[in-house]
């Protein structure tokens, strides 16, 4: 390898964004692919769960399933409006 | 007990055909009665690899619709006595591939042979799934590179969905990882994913890695499978990836990029 090939390489690792890259892509496959098939139906219940008692927005709340190593995580975000009144239903 | 082993990748030109034909040439010069079975319906090339092109008479499905018997159709390789190779037919499509049809021909394949390879076309239609559908053993064929690991994967989760073990809940399928094309230079220079990555991104055990090499396009040119070259490294990666999957431990070779002199490396390309 030549010096300029060589400073070049310092700057440019492509190879590590392409397993980065690879990594977020092929999780995010292996989830779609062997997610439950009562996912959507317990995401919608959860949602009416919180519904009952916070005004949300649909489109303002994320359920993502996540995988690391055995631990599967079942995050839910729900961002509240910002409105006091439907605040204080939270409180 | 006779074994089926198919050559899949899911991406095109990673090296299928090449490895179904050292794969196979491999087994059969070490004593093993093998058959390779080329699955690319309506664009067989298993046949040029071999250098049996001119020989082709009758071809697999010739034999699925019972116009001619799997002897007549299988050609018996031209440097080894061990060695049969079943043609895909040139002439019609995939679908000429029935489930029934291919479990005759590998059930009377298996009567025969000690193994039975595989080589599958590109995609996940249906002259891919036939291939790996009745498969005890799978290569998984990968390149260094992002879509040919994404591909990989993809079949990686096929072969545990669509196979006839995972149909019947048996023993999943033996899943082997065979890099190839690969560049040690590039890796060092950060240009290219490592073995290492490849493999902790797939998790599948490693069972080769055969290093880019010209003497595999020269091998093809001739029709006659790279593992004959034994003084190539090409070759000699196939040979240590046969003595590997019978069960011998052998070192991974051609990890380094070849020396070059002090000056050559200081002002070299």
């Amino acid at each position: 390898m030549s010096i300029l090939n060589y400073l070049r390489s310092r700057r440019n690792k492509s190879a590590k964004i392409a397993k980065e890259r690879l990594q977020i892509i092929l999780s995010r496959e292996h989830v779609n692919a062997s997610s439950p098939d009562y996912l959507p139906a317990l995401k919608q219940e959860l949602l009416d769960v919180v519904a009952k008692y916070v005004t949300i927005d649909q489109d303002q709340v994320k359920v993502t399933l996540d995988r690391d190593g055995d631990y599967e995580v079942l995050e839910l975000n729900v961002v509240l409006e910002n409105n006091p009144a439907s605040r204080q239903h939270a409180l | 007990m006779s074994q089926v082993i198919v050559v899949t990748s899911g991406k095109g030109g990673v090296g299928k055909t090449t490895t179904s034909a050292s794969f196979a040439t491999g087994l059969a010069l070490r004593g093993h009665k093998t058959a390779v079975v080329d699955f690319d319906v309506g664009l067989r090339n298993l046949d040029l690899i071999m250098g049996c092109e001119r020989r082709v008479v009758y071809d697999f499905v010739n034999v699925i619709n019972k116009e001619a018997a799997l002897k007549q159709a299988l050609i018996r390789d031209k440097n080894c006595d061990s060695l049969y190779v079943l043609p895909a037919s040139q002439t019609r499509d995939k679908e000429a591939l029935t489930k029934e049809g291919v479990a005759e021909v590998i059930t009377e394949l298996r009567n025969t042979f000690e193994y039975i390879v595989c080589d599958s076309p590109a995609g996940i239609e249906r002259g891919a799934v036939m291939a790996l559908y009745f498969a005890d053993q799978a290569i998984v064929v990968t390149n260094p590179e992002v879509s040919s690991v994404r591909d990989s994967d993809r079949m990686l989760g096929i072969l545990a969905a669509k196979s006839k073990r995972a149909e019947e809940e048996g023993d999943p399928i033996k899943e082997h990882l065979l890099i190839s094309r690969y560049a040690p230079k590039r890796v060092n220079s950060g240009d290219m994913m490592s073995m290492e990555d490849i493999q902790e991104l797939l998790s599948v055990p490693l069972l080769g890695v055969i290093p880019e090499s010209e003497s595999v396009l020269n091998a093809s040119n001739s029709g006659i499978p790279v593992i004959h070259d034994t003084g190539s490294n090409a070759g000699q990666a196939y040979h240590d990836m046969v003595a590997r999957f019978l069960g011998e431990h052998r070192e991974l070779r051609f990890m380094q990029p070849q020396k070059r002199g002090l000056l050559h490396r200081l002002f070299g390309s």
